[in-house]
Protein backbone atom coordinates (compact mmCIF):
# COMPACT_ATOMS: atom_id res chain seq x y z
CA UNK A 1 0.00 0.00 0.00
CA UNK A 2 1.21 3.08 -1.20
CA UNK A 3 1.93 5.69 2.01
CA UNK A 4 2.46 8.72 -0.03
CA UNK A 5 -0.22 11.53 0.36
CA UNK A 6 -2.75 12.29 -2.41
CA UNK A 7 -1.80 15.87 -2.62
CA UNK A 8 -3.51 16.36 -5.35
CA UNK A 9 -6.55 14.93 -3.87
CA UNK A 10 -6.52 17.17 -1.12
CA UNK A 11 -5.69 20.07 -3.21
CA UNK A 12 -8.61 19.79 -5.26
CA UNK A 13 -11.69 20.02 -2.33
CA UNK A 14 -9.58 22.59 -1.23
CA UNK A 15 -9.63 24.57 -4.52
CA UNK A 16 -13.36 23.72 -4.64
CA UNK A 17 -14.51 24.77 -1.52
CA UNK A 18 -12.20 28.26 -1.65
CA UNK A 19 -14.20 28.25 -4.93
CA UNK A 20 -17.46 28.10 -3.40
CA UNK A 21 -17.16 30.75 -1.11
CA UNK A 22 -15.99 33.01 -4.26
CA UNK A 23 -19.05 32.07 -5.96
CA UNK A 24 -20.97 32.95 -2.46
CA UNK A 25 -18.77 35.95 -1.55
CA UNK A 26 -21.85 37.94 0.04
CA UNK A 27 -22.73 35.44 1.80
CA UNK A 28 -19.69 34.06 2.84
CA UNK A 29 -17.27 37.30 3.30
CA UNK A 30 -19.64 40.76 3.03
CA UNK A 31 -22.67 39.41 5.42
CA UNK A 32 -20.50 38.81 8.29
CA UNK A 33 -18.95 41.96 7.68
CA UNK A 34 -21.86 44.11 7.77
CA UNK A 35 -23.62 42.27 10.88
CA UNK A 36 -20.55 43.05 12.96
CA UNK A 37 -19.90 46.35 11.63
CA UNK A 38 -23.50 46.60 13.35
CA UNK A 39 -22.35 45.06 16.39
CA UNK A 40 -20.15 47.91 16.74
CA UNK A 41 -22.49 50.73 16.08
CA UNK A 42 -25.08 49.16 18.87
CA UNK A 43 -23.03 48.33 21.41
CA UNK A 44 -19.81 50.14 20.86
CA UNK A 45 -20.68 53.50 19.64
CA UNK A 46 -24.50 53.69 20.80
CA UNK A 47 -24.79 51.71 24.16
CA UNK A 48 -20.78 51.88 24.81
CA UNK A 49 -20.52 54.73 25.18
CA UNK A 50 -22.51 54.90 28.27
CA UNK A 51 -20.22 52.31 30.22
CA UNK A 52 -17.46 52.87 31.66
CA UNK A 53 -13.97 51.45 31.05
CA UNK A 54 -13.01 47.92 31.68
CA UNK A 55 -9.88 47.24 33.18
CA UNK A 56 -8.62 50.15 31.36
CA UNK A 57 -10.08 49.49 28.11
CA UNK A 58 -13.20 51.37 26.21
CA UNK A 59 -15.83 48.77 25.78
CA UNK A 60 -16.14 49.48 22.14
CA UNK A 61 -12.61 48.10 22.05
CA UNK A 62 -12.95 45.19 24.74
CA UNK A 63 -16.09 43.80 22.26
CA UNK A 64 -13.70 43.24 19.28
CA UNK A 65 -12.11 40.09 20.10
CA UNK A 66 -15.68 38.26 21.45
CA UNK A 67 -16.79 39.95 18.23
CA UNK A 68 -14.17 38.15 15.27
CA UNK A 69 -14.67 35.22 17.79
CA UNK A 70 -18.65 35.01 17.61
CA UNK A 71 -18.12 35.65 13.97
CA UNK A 72 -15.41 32.95 13.50
CA UNK A 73 -16.99 30.10 14.92
CA UNK A 74 -20.04 30.28 13.25
CA UNK A 75 -18.75 30.90 10.31
CA UNK A 76 -15.92 28.18 10.84
CA UNK A 77 -19.13 25.81 12.02
CA UNK A 78 -21.46 26.77 8.86
CA UNK A 79 -18.68 26.72 6.04
CA UNK A 80 -17.36 23.26 6.89
CA UNK A 81 -20.71 21.81 7.40
CA UNK A 82 -22.04 23.47 4.83
CA UNK A 83 -18.82 22.11 2.63
CA UNK A 84 -19.64 18.73 3.62
CA UNK A 85 -23.31 18.20 3.74
CA UNK A 86 -24.18 19.55 0.12
CA UNK A 87 -22.70 16.60 -1.42
CA UNK A 88 -24.26 14.39 0.82
CA UNK A 89 -27.81 15.83 -0.05
CA UNK A 90 -27.35 16.09 -3.64
CA UNK A 91 -25.45 12.73 -3.62
CA UNK A 92 -21.89 13.65 -5.24
CA UNK A 93 -20.34 12.55 -1.97
CA UNK A 94 -19.56 9.19 -4.26
CA UNK A 95 -17.24 10.62 -5.85
CA UNK A 96 -15.84 11.57 -2.86
CA UNK A 97 -16.00 7.96 -1.24
CA UNK A 98 -14.50 5.93 -4.03
CA UNK A 99 -11.70 7.97 -4.72
CA UNK A 100 -8.35 7.91 -3.80
CA UNK A 101 -8.29 9.94 -0.42
CA UNK A 102 -7.68 8.84 2.88
CA UNK A 103 -10.37 10.16 5.50
CA UNK A 104 -7.84 12.10 7.40
CA UNK A 105 -6.92 13.83 3.61
CA UNK A 106 -10.68 14.39 2.99
CA UNK A 107 -10.43 15.96 6.52
CA UNK A 108 -7.32 18.60 5.34
CA UNK A 109 -9.09 19.66 2.44
CA UNK A 110 -12.72 20.62 3.77
CA UNK A 111 -11.69 21.81 7.29
CA UNK A 112 -8.54 23.59 5.90
CA UNK A 113 -10.56 25.44 3.24
CA UNK A 114 -13.41 26.21 5.89
CA UNK A 115 -10.47 27.58 8.32
CA UNK A 116 -8.96 29.83 5.77
CA UNK A 117 -12.24 31.63 4.95
CA UNK A 118 -12.32 32.08 9.00
CA UNK A 119 -9.31 33.18 9.16
CA UNK A 120 -9.33 35.53 6.27
CA UNK A 121 -12.81 36.68 7.61
CA UNK A 122 -10.90 37.17 11.03
CA UNK A 123 -8.33 39.41 9.47
CA UNK A 124 -10.91 41.62 7.81
CA UNK A 125 -13.29 41.55 10.66
CA UNK A 126 -10.33 43.12 12.79
CA UNK A 127 -9.34 45.75 10.18
CA UNK A 128 -13.31 46.89 9.86
CA UNK A 129 -13.00 47.31 13.83
CA UNK A 130 -10.64 49.57 13.30
CA UNK A 131 -12.23 52.21 11.20
CA UNK A 132 -14.74 52.19 14.85
CA UNK A 133 -11.96 51.92 17.59
CA UNK A 134 -8.43 52.53 18.40
CA UNK A 135 -6.76 48.92 18.60
CA UNK A 136 -3.87 47.32 19.48
CA UNK A 137 -2.32 43.53 19.66
CA UNK A 138 -0.56 42.91 22.81
CA UNK A 139 0.21 39.50 21.80
CA UNK A 140 0.30 38.83 18.12
CA UNK A 141 1.87 35.14 17.90
CA UNK A 142 -0.91 34.45 20.38
CA UNK A 143 -3.89 36.06 18.57
CA UNK A 144 -2.85 34.02 15.68
CA UNK A 145 -2.52 31.24 17.49
CA UNK A 146 -5.71 31.50 19.12
CA UNK A 147 -7.55 32.35 15.43
CA UNK A 148 -5.99 29.73 13.65
CA UNK A 149 -6.63 27.47 16.34
CA UNK A 150 -10.13 28.38 17.40
CA UNK A 151 -10.85 28.14 13.29
CA UNK A 152 -9.77 24.67 12.81
CA UNK A 153 -11.32 23.48 15.54
CA UNK A 154 -14.66 24.77 15.04
CA UNK A 155 -14.49 23.87 11.54
CA UNK A 156 -13.87 20.55 12.76
CA UNK A 157 -16.85 20.77 14.74
CA UNK A 158 -18.53 22.31 11.76
CA UNK A 159 -17.56 19.22 9.58
CA UNK A 160 -18.86 16.78 12.64
CA UNK A 161 -22.16 18.67 11.96
CA UNK A 162 -22.26 18.59 8.14
CA UNK A 163 -21.52 14.98 8.42
CA UNK A 164 -23.90 13.90 11.42
CA UNK A 165 -26.94 16.46 9.84
CA UNK A 166 -29.39 14.51 7.96
CA UNK A 167 -31.92 17.94 6.86
CA UNK A 168 -30.99 21.34 6.46
CA UNK A 169 -33.00 22.08 9.79
CA UNK A 170 -30.69 20.11 11.86
CA UNK A 171 -28.14 21.59 9.93
CA UNK A 172 -29.36 25.17 11.01
CA UNK A 173 -29.99 23.97 14.87
CA UNK A 174 -27.13 23.75 16.21
CA UNK A 175 -25.60 26.92 15.18
CA UNK A 176 -29.02 28.66 15.96
CA UNK A 177 -29.86 26.94 19.47
CA UNK A 178 -25.89 26.11 20.99
CA UNK A 179 -23.20 28.14 19.44
CA UNK A 180 -24.84 31.90 19.27
CA UNK A 181 -26.39 30.94 22.95
CA UNK A 182 -22.91 29.81 23.71
CA UNK A 183 -21.06 32.58 22.68
CA UNK A 184 -23.44 35.22 24.17
CA UNK A 185 -23.12 33.66 27.51
CA UNK A 186 -19.67 33.47 27.32
CA UNK A 187 -18.15 36.43 27.32
CA UNK A 188 -18.64 38.50 23.90
CA UNK A 189 -19.93 42.16 25.49
CA UNK A 190 -19.01 41.72 28.80
CA UNK A 191 -15.95 40.21 31.10
CA UNK A 192 -17.26 37.12 33.15
CA UNK A 193 -15.86 38.56 36.50
CA UNK A 194 -19.31 41.36 36.43
CA UNK A 195 -21.45 37.99 36.88
CA UNK A 196 -22.84 37.00 40.45
CA UNK A 197 -20.71 34.01 41.67
CA UNK A 198 -23.04 31.27 40.36
CA UNK A 199 -23.24 32.13 37.07
CA UNK A 200 -19.35 32.72 36.90
CA UNK A 201 -18.69 29.07 37.95
CA UNK A 202 -21.52 27.94 35.54
CA UNK A 203 -19.80 29.74 32.08
CA UNK A 204 -16.39 27.79 33.43
CA UNK A 205 -18.82 24.69 31.70
CA UNK A 206 -18.47 26.63 28.51
CA UNK A 207 -15.94 25.99 26.38
CA UNK A 208 -16.42 29.32 24.43
CA UNK A 209 -15.72 31.46 27.45
CA UNK A 210 -12.04 30.19 27.35
CA UNK A 211 -11.79 30.89 23.43
CA UNK A 212 -13.02 34.60 24.13
CA UNK A 213 -10.89 35.26 27.10
CA UNK A 214 -7.62 33.59 25.71
CA UNK A 215 -8.18 35.18 22.53
CA UNK A 216 -8.97 39.35 24.59
CA UNK A 217 -5.69 38.28 26.08
CA UNK A 218 -3.79 38.37 23.46
CA UNK A 219 -5.42 42.03 22.17
CA UNK A 220 -5.21 43.28 26.00
CA UNK A 221 -3.57 41.67 28.12
CA UNK A 222 -6.89 40.77 30.19
CA UNK A 223 -8.56 37.36 31.07
CA UNK A 224 -11.20 35.68 32.80
CA UNK A 225 -9.10 32.57 33.00
CA UNK A 226 -5.47 31.89 32.35
CA UNK A 227 -4.02 32.25 29.09
CA UNK A 228 -2.47 29.02 29.51
CA UNK A 229 -6.08 27.06 30.59
CA UNK A 230 -7.69 28.80 27.91
CA UNK A 231 -4.89 27.27 25.62
CA UNK A 232 -5.43 23.76 27.09
CA UNK A 233 -9.14 24.07 26.64
CA UNK A 234 -8.53 24.95 23.34
CA UNK A 235 -6.80 22.10 22.12
CA UNK A 236 -8.72 19.79 24.26
CA UNK A 237 -11.95 20.79 22.37
CA UNK A 238 -9.97 20.39 18.76
CA UNK A 239 -9.25 17.02 19.99
CA UNK A 240 -12.34 15.85 21.05
CA UNK A 241 -13.53 16.82 17.64
CA UNK A 242 -10.99 14.81 15.83
CA UNK A 243 -11.36 12.00 17.70
CA UNK A 244 -15.43 12.31 16.76
CA UNK A 245 -14.43 12.81 12.79
CA UNK A 246 -12.38 10.12 13.10
CA UNK A 247 -14.44 7.06 14.30
CA UNK A 248 -17.38 8.61 11.77
CA UNK A 249 -14.78 7.93 9.19
CA UNK A 250 -14.08 4.25 11.18
CA UNK A 251 -17.74 3.31 11.38
CA UNK A 252 -18.76 4.90 8.22
CA UNK A 253 -21.30 6.24 9.92
CA UNK A 254 -23.59 8.53 8.07
CA UNK A 255 -21.43 8.00 4.93
CA UNK A 256 -21.27 3.96 4.23
CA UNK A 257 -23.55 1.53 4.78
CA UNK B 1 -49.20 -13.24 -30.86
CA UNK B 2 -47.17 -16.04 -30.95
CA UNK B 3 -45.67 -17.16 -28.02
CA UNK B 4 -41.75 -17.98 -27.53
CA UNK B 5 -40.33 -21.06 -25.89
CA UNK B 6 -37.68 -19.56 -23.71
CA UNK B 7 -37.81 -21.78 -21.08
CA UNK B 8 -33.97 -21.89 -19.84
CA UNK B 9 -32.06 -24.68 -19.61
CA UNK B 10 -30.93 -26.39 -16.10
CA UNK B 11 -28.73 -23.93 -14.06
CA UNK B 12 -25.73 -26.82 -14.24
CA UNK B 13 -25.15 -26.75 -17.71
CA UNK B 14 -23.88 -23.48 -16.99
CA UNK B 15 -21.09 -22.61 -15.05
CA UNK B 16 -18.59 -19.99 -15.43
CA UNK B 17 -15.76 -20.10 -17.80
CA UNK B 18 -12.79 -21.79 -16.45
CA UNK B 19 -10.27 -19.58 -15.14
CA UNK B 20 -7.52 -19.28 -17.82
CA UNK B 21 -3.89 -18.47 -17.51
CA UNK B 22 -4.84 -14.81 -18.95
CA UNK B 23 -7.15 -14.42 -15.33
CA UNK B 24 -4.25 -15.08 -12.94
CA UNK B 25 -4.54 -11.56 -11.95
CA UNK B 26 -8.24 -10.51 -13.25
CA UNK B 27 -9.23 -6.95 -13.61
CA UNK B 28 -11.74 -7.29 -10.56
CA UNK B 29 -11.82 -10.35 -8.73
CA UNK B 30 -14.70 -10.94 -6.05
CA UNK B 31 -14.89 -13.56 -3.51
CA UNK B 32 -17.19 -14.87 -1.29
CA UNK B 33 -19.00 -11.38 -1.10
CA UNK B 34 -21.89 -11.15 1.32
CA UNK B 35 -23.82 -7.39 2.04
CA UNK B 36 -26.35 -7.06 5.03
CA UNK B 37 -27.56 -4.02 5.20
CA UNK B 38 -28.50 -2.62 8.71
CA UNK B 39 -31.95 -2.98 7.80
CA UNK B 40 -31.71 -6.90 7.92
CA UNK B 41 -31.78 -6.38 3.93
CA UNK B 42 -29.33 -9.23 2.24
CA UNK B 43 -28.68 -7.55 -0.66
CA UNK B 44 -25.61 -9.64 -1.72
CA UNK B 45 -25.33 -13.15 -1.18
CA UNK B 46 -22.07 -15.30 -1.94
CA UNK B 47 -20.96 -13.57 -4.54
CA UNK B 48 -17.91 -15.06 -7.02
CA UNK B 49 -16.79 -12.98 -9.94
CA UNK B 50 -13.67 -12.45 -12.01
CA UNK B 51 -13.91 -9.80 -14.52
CA UNK B 52 -10.97 -10.09 -17.23
CA UNK B 53 -8.76 -7.28 -18.54
CA UNK B 54 -9.98 -5.72 -21.14
CA UNK B 55 -13.49 -6.97 -21.76
CA UNK B 56 -17.01 -5.24 -21.84
CA UNK B 57 -19.09 -7.35 -19.16
CA UNK B 58 -22.81 -6.55 -18.63
CA UNK B 59 -24.40 -7.39 -14.99
CA UNK B 60 -27.66 -7.77 -16.09
CA UNK B 61 -30.84 -7.96 -12.86
CA UNK B 62 -34.07 -6.96 -11.96
CA UNK B 63 -34.56 -3.65 -10.01
CA UNK B 64 -33.55 -4.28 -6.52
CA UNK B 65 -31.46 -7.45 -7.80
CA UNK B 66 -28.20 -6.03 -6.48
CA UNK B 67 -26.40 -4.86 -9.08
CA UNK B 68 -25.45 -1.25 -7.35
CA UNK B 69 -24.44 -2.32 -4.21
CA UNK B 70 -21.64 -4.82 -5.72
CA UNK B 71 -20.97 -1.75 -7.82
CA UNK B 72 -20.69 0.32 -5.11
CA UNK B 73 -18.42 -1.98 -2.85
CA UNK B 74 -16.19 -2.71 -5.46
CA UNK B 75 -16.03 1.17 -6.03
CA UNK B 76 -15.68 1.47 -2.21
CA UNK B 77 -19.14 3.75 -1.57
CA UNK B 78 -20.49 0.78 0.57
CA UNK B 79 -18.85 -1.15 3.20
CA UNK B 80 -19.03 -4.91 2.02
CA UNK B 81 -20.22 -7.11 5.30
CA UNK B 82 -17.60 -10.21 4.57
CA UNK B 83 -15.50 -11.39 2.10
CA UNK B 84 -13.14 -10.00 -0.56
CA UNK B 85 -12.70 -8.10 -3.72
CA UNK B 86 -9.59 -7.03 -5.43
CA UNK B 87 -8.75 -4.66 -8.37
CA UNK B 88 -6.02 -5.75 -10.40
CA UNK B 89 -5.14 -7.68 -7.52
CA UNK B 90 -5.22 -4.59 -5.26
CA UNK B 91 -7.75 -5.43 -2.09
CA UNK B 92 -10.36 -2.81 -2.06
CA UNK B 93 -9.57 -2.35 1.64
CA UNK B 94 -6.25 -2.73 2.60
CA UNK B 95 -4.83 -1.21 -0.78
CA UNK B 96 -7.87 1.10 -1.38
CA UNK B 97 -5.31 3.98 -2.85
CA UNK B 98 -4.21 1.80 -6.16
CA UNK B 99 -7.40 -0.17 -6.51
CA UNK B 100 -9.65 2.63 -6.85
CA UNK B 101 -7.29 5.35 -8.67
CA UNK B 102 -7.72 2.96 -11.38
CA UNK B 103 -11.39 2.90 -11.29
CA UNK B 104 -14.10 5.58 -13.10
CA UNK B 105 -17.55 5.08 -11.84
CA UNK B 106 -20.10 6.20 -13.94
CA UNK B 107 -23.39 6.42 -11.04
CA UNK B 108 -27.02 5.75 -11.49
CA UNK B 109 -28.48 8.84 -10.33
CA UNK B 110 -27.89 11.92 -12.32
CA UNK B 111 -25.78 13.26 -9.59
CA UNK B 112 -23.69 16.84 -10.47
CA UNK B 113 -22.63 19.96 -8.93
CA UNK B 114 -24.75 22.67 -10.10
CA UNK B 115 -22.74 26.11 -10.21
CA UNK B 116 -19.58 24.60 -11.49
CA UNK B 117 -18.23 24.35 -15.06
CA UNK B 118 -17.81 20.84 -16.91
CA UNK B 119 -14.08 21.72 -16.92
CA UNK B 120 -14.18 22.55 -13.44
CA UNK B 121 -15.99 20.07 -12.64
CA UNK B 122 -13.38 17.25 -14.26
CA UNK B 123 -10.24 19.09 -12.87
CA UNK B 124 -11.89 18.22 -9.72
CA UNK B 125 -12.60 14.71 -10.70
CA UNK B 126 -9.32 14.31 -11.78
CA UNK B 127 -7.35 15.73 -8.89
CA UNK B 128 -9.39 13.71 -6.30
CA UNK B 129 -7.85 10.66 -8.15
CA UNK B 130 -4.16 11.73 -7.34
CA UNK B 131 -3.62 13.05 -11.00
CA UNK B 132 -1.58 16.21 -11.62
CA UNK B 133 -3.74 18.82 -14.15
CA UNK B 134 -3.48 18.34 -17.33
CA UNK B 135 -6.03 20.42 -19.56
CA UNK B 136 -5.36 18.64 -22.87
CA UNK B 137 -6.99 15.80 -21.56
CA UNK B 138 -9.77 17.53 -20.21
CA UNK B 139 -10.64 19.16 -23.43
CA UNK B 140 -10.20 15.96 -25.28
CA UNK B 141 -13.02 13.64 -22.98
CA UNK B 142 -14.93 17.08 -23.28
CA UNK B 143 -15.16 16.93 -27.31
CA UNK B 144 -15.61 13.14 -27.66
CA UNK B 145 -18.54 13.61 -25.31
CA UNK B 146 -19.71 17.04 -27.10
CA UNK B 147 -19.52 19.04 -24.20
CA UNK B 148 -16.76 21.32 -25.39
CA UNK B 149 -19.45 23.69 -26.58
CA UNK B 150 -20.48 24.14 -23.03
CA UNK B 151 -17.53 24.54 -21.48
CA UNK B 152 -18.13 27.72 -20.36
CA UNK B 153 -21.55 26.99 -19.24
CA UNK B 154 -23.00 25.76 -15.51
CA UNK B 155 -23.85 22.56 -14.92
CA UNK B 156 -27.46 23.16 -13.74
CA UNK B 157 -28.00 25.02 -17.42
CA UNK B 158 -26.77 21.46 -18.99
CA UNK B 159 -29.74 19.10 -20.49
CA UNK B 160 -30.42 15.70 -18.46
CA UNK B 161 -28.42 13.78 -21.54
CA UNK B 162 -25.75 16.83 -20.98
CA UNK B 163 -25.67 15.93 -17.87
CA UNK B 164 -25.19 11.93 -18.06
CA UNK B 165 -22.19 12.89 -20.57
CA UNK B 166 -20.79 14.87 -17.92
CA UNK B 167 -20.92 12.50 -15.27
CA UNK B 168 -19.04 10.18 -17.91
CA UNK B 169 -16.59 12.60 -18.53
CA UNK B 170 -15.98 13.15 -15.02
CA UNK B 171 -15.26 9.33 -14.67
CA UNK B 172 -12.74 9.60 -17.34
CA UNK B 173 -10.98 12.70 -15.87
CA UNK B 174 -8.31 10.56 -14.59
CA UNK B 175 -7.71 8.25 -17.09
CA UNK B 176 -9.22 4.82 -15.40
CA UNK B 177 -7.96 1.41 -16.29
CA UNK B 178 -10.98 0.19 -15.06
CA UNK B 179 -15.10 2.02 -15.81
CA UNK B 180 -18.30 1.17 -14.42
CA UNK B 181 -21.28 2.19 -16.08
CA UNK B 182 -24.47 1.85 -13.82
CA UNK B 183 -27.61 2.15 -16.02
CA UNK B 184 -25.56 4.57 -18.46
CA UNK B 185 -28.38 4.83 -20.56
CA UNK B 186 -30.98 5.17 -18.56
CA UNK B 187 -33.55 8.13 -19.90
CA UNK B 188 -31.41 8.51 -22.49
CA UNK B 189 -32.57 8.93 -26.03
CA UNK B 190 -31.77 6.57 -29.25
CA UNK B 191 -29.55 8.11 -30.94
CA UNK B 192 -27.24 9.38 -27.88
CA UNK B 193 -27.57 5.49 -26.53
CA UNK B 194 -25.84 4.60 -29.55
CA UNK B 195 -23.52 7.62 -29.77
CA UNK B 196 -22.63 6.08 -25.71
CA UNK B 197 -21.98 2.41 -27.25
CA UNK B 198 -19.60 3.66 -29.85
CA UNK B 199 -17.79 5.54 -26.98
CA UNK B 200 -17.66 2.48 -25.03
CA UNK B 201 -16.57 0.55 -28.24
CA UNK B 202 -13.68 2.58 -28.74
CA UNK B 203 -12.80 3.15 -25.03
CA UNK B 204 -12.41 -1.05 -24.65
CA UNK B 205 -10.36 -0.29 -28.16
CA UNK B 206 -7.75 1.76 -25.82
CA UNK B 207 -7.80 -1.24 -23.22
CA UNK B 208 -10.37 -0.15 -21.20
CA UNK B 209 -12.47 -2.83 -18.98
CA UNK B 210 -15.65 -2.25 -18.94
CA UNK B 211 -18.46 -3.00 -16.33
CA UNK B 212 -21.95 -1.93 -17.48
CA UNK B 213 -25.47 -2.69 -15.57
CA UNK B 214 -28.21 -1.95 -17.83
CA UNK B 215 -32.12 -2.92 -17.71
CA UNK B 216 -32.10 -2.41 -21.52
CA UNK B 217 -30.88 -6.34 -23.09
CA UNK B 218 -30.18 -5.02 -26.33
CA UNK B 219 -27.54 -2.73 -24.48
CA UNK B 220 -25.76 -6.08 -23.11
CA UNK B 221 -27.00 -8.04 -26.57
CA UNK B 222 -25.17 -5.57 -28.50
CA UNK B 223 -21.72 -4.91 -26.48
CA UNK B 224 -20.73 -7.12 -23.76
CA UNK B 225 -18.62 -9.70 -24.41
CA UNK B 226 -19.91 -12.08 -21.25
CA UNK B 227 -22.81 -11.56 -19.38
CA UNK B 228 -23.78 -11.66 -15.67
CA UNK B 229 -26.87 -12.31 -14.11
CA UNK B 230 -27.66 -11.41 -10.76
CA UNK B 231 -30.94 -11.85 -9.25
CA UNK B 232 -32.21 -11.20 -5.34
CA UNK B 233 -28.07 -10.92 -4.31
CA UNK B 234 -26.80 -14.06 -6.25
CA UNK B 235 -25.06 -14.41 -9.17
CA UNK B 236 -27.34 -16.86 -11.01
CA UNK B 237 -25.03 -16.84 -14.58
CA UNK B 238 -21.90 -15.80 -15.84
CA UNK B 239 -20.82 -16.83 -19.59
CA UNK B 240 -19.58 -15.55 -22.83
CA UNK B 241 -22.22 -13.70 -24.70
CA UNK B 242 -22.14 -15.64 -27.75
CA UNK B 243 -21.57 -19.26 -26.08
CA UNK B 244 -24.97 -18.08 -24.38
CA UNK B 245 -26.60 -17.10 -27.08
CA UNK B 246 -25.82 -20.56 -28.51
CA UNK B 247 -26.38 -22.69 -25.88
CA UNK B 248 -29.85 -20.76 -24.89
CA UNK B 249 -31.11 -19.27 -27.88
CA UNK B 250 -33.87 -21.78 -29.28
CA UNK B 251 -34.48 -20.53 -32.63
CA UNK B 252 -38.22 -20.82 -34.43
CA UNK B 253 -39.30 -21.81 -37.87
CA UNK B 254 -43.15 -20.06 -38.18
CA UNK B 255 -44.68 -21.54 -41.17
CA UNK B 256 -47.71 -19.20 -41.82
CA UNK B 257 -50.67 -21.80 -43.71
CA UNK B 258 -52.56 -20.92 -46.37
CA UNK B 259 -55.83 -22.84 -44.63
CA UNK B 260 -56.81 -22.97 -41.29
CA UNK B 261 -55.88 -25.79 -39.37
CA UNK B 262 -57.65 -26.65 -36.00
CA UNK B 263 -55.28 -29.53 -34.52
CA UNK B 264 -51.32 -30.08 -35.43
CA UNK B 265 -51.74 -33.29 -37.94
CA UNK B 266 -50.69 -36.81 -35.80
CA UNK B 267 -48.25 -37.52 -38.48
CA UNK B 268 -46.53 -34.40 -37.29
CA UNK B 269 -46.76 -35.10 -33.77
CA UNK B 270 -42.56 -36.02 -33.28
CA UNK B 271 -41.68 -32.65 -33.72
CA UNK B 272 -43.69 -30.91 -31.22
CA UNK B 273 -45.10 -28.15 -33.04
CA UNK B 274 -47.16 -25.68 -31.70
CA UNK B 275 -50.29 -24.19 -33.25
CA UNK B 276 -50.92 -20.82 -33.05
CA UNK B 277 -54.45 -19.52 -31.46
CA UNK B 278 -55.97 -18.52 -34.63
CA UNK B 279 -54.93 -21.71 -36.72
CA UNK B 280 -52.99 -20.21 -39.51
CA UNK B 281 -49.37 -20.87 -38.09
CA UNK B 282 -47.64 -23.87 -37.34
CA UNK B 283 -44.30 -23.17 -35.04
CA UNK B 284 -41.79 -25.28 -35.11
CA UNK B 285 -38.78 -24.55 -32.02
CA UNK B 286 -35.12 -26.36 -32.63
CA UNK B 287 -31.70 -26.01 -31.15
CA UNK B 288 -29.28 -24.22 -33.02
CA UNK B 289 -26.54 -25.82 -31.81
CA UNK B 290 -28.00 -29.50 -32.53
CA UNK B 291 -26.38 -31.49 -34.95
CA UNK B 292 -29.52 -31.41 -37.58
CA UNK B 293 -32.06 -29.18 -37.01
CA UNK B 294 -34.83 -31.59 -38.49
CA UNK B 295 -35.93 -28.54 -40.62
CA UNK B 296 -35.46 -30.65 -44.22
CA UNK B 297 -37.60 -33.69 -42.60
CA UNK B 298 -40.20 -30.94 -40.80
CA UNK B 299 -41.07 -29.92 -44.84
CA UNK B 300 -40.96 -32.93 -46.56
CA UNK B 301 -44.03 -34.04 -43.56
CA UNK B 302 -45.49 -30.93 -43.81
CA UNK B 303 -45.90 -30.92 -47.89
CA UNK B 304 -46.47 -35.07 -47.53
CA UNK B 305 -49.29 -34.01 -44.79
CA UNK B 306 -51.02 -31.95 -47.75
CA UNK B 307 -50.48 -28.66 -45.61
CA UNK B 308 -50.24 -25.93 -47.95
CA UNK B 309 -47.94 -22.52 -46.71
CA UNK B 310 -47.75 -19.27 -47.79
CA UNK B 311 -44.56 -18.01 -46.09
CA UNK B 312 -42.10 -18.94 -43.79
CA UNK B 313 -39.94 -17.19 -40.99
CA UNK B 314 -37.07 -18.05 -38.17
CA UNK B 315 -36.69 -16.38 -34.89
CA UNK B 316 -34.04 -16.53 -32.35
CA UNK B 317 -34.47 -15.90 -28.74
CA UNK B 318 -32.85 -12.81 -27.88
CA UNK B 319 -30.51 -12.18 -24.56
CA UNK B 320 -33.97 -10.09 -23.01
CA UNK B 321 -35.95 -13.95 -23.44
CA UNK B 322 -33.06 -15.61 -21.49
CA UNK B 323 -32.93 -13.47 -19.50
CA UNK B 324 -36.54 -13.28 -18.51
CA UNK B 325 -36.53 -16.96 -18.12
CA UNK B 326 -33.77 -17.37 -15.83
CA UNK B 327 -35.01 -14.68 -13.59
CA UNK B 328 -38.53 -16.90 -13.55
CA UNK B 329 -36.82 -19.93 -12.80
CA UNK B 330 -35.02 -18.56 -10.41
CA UNK B 331 -37.86 -17.46 -8.77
Amino acid sequence: MSLAMNIYGVRAIYIYEMARTGRTLFQSIVSPVISTSLYFIVFGAAIGTRITQIQGVSYGSFIVPGLIMLTLLTQSVTNAAFGIYFPRFVGTIYELLSAPVSSFEIVLGYVGAAATKSVVLGGIILLTSGLFVPLHVDHPAWMLAFLILTAVSFSLFGFILGLWASSFEKLQIVPLLFLTPLTFLGGTFYPTSVLPPFWRTVTLFNPLVYLISGFRWSFFGIADVDVELSLAMTLLFMAICLTIVWWFFKTGYRLKN
Amino acid sequence: MLEQDTRPVALSQRAAPPVTATDAKPAISVSHLYKTYATGFQALKDINLKIRHGEIFALLGPNGAGKTTLINIICGIVKPSSGSVTVDGHDIIADYRASRAMIGLVPQELTTDAFETPPATMRFSRGLFGKPANPGHIEKVLKELSLWDKRESRIVTLSGGMKRRLLIAKALAHEPQILFLDEPTAGVDVELRKDMWQLVRSLRASGVTIILTTHYIEEAEEMADRVGVINKGEIILVEDKIELMRQLGRKQLTLELRDRLNAVPATLAAYNLALAPDGRALIYTYDTGAERTGITALLDDVRNAGIKFKDLRTTQSSLEDIFVGLVRQKS
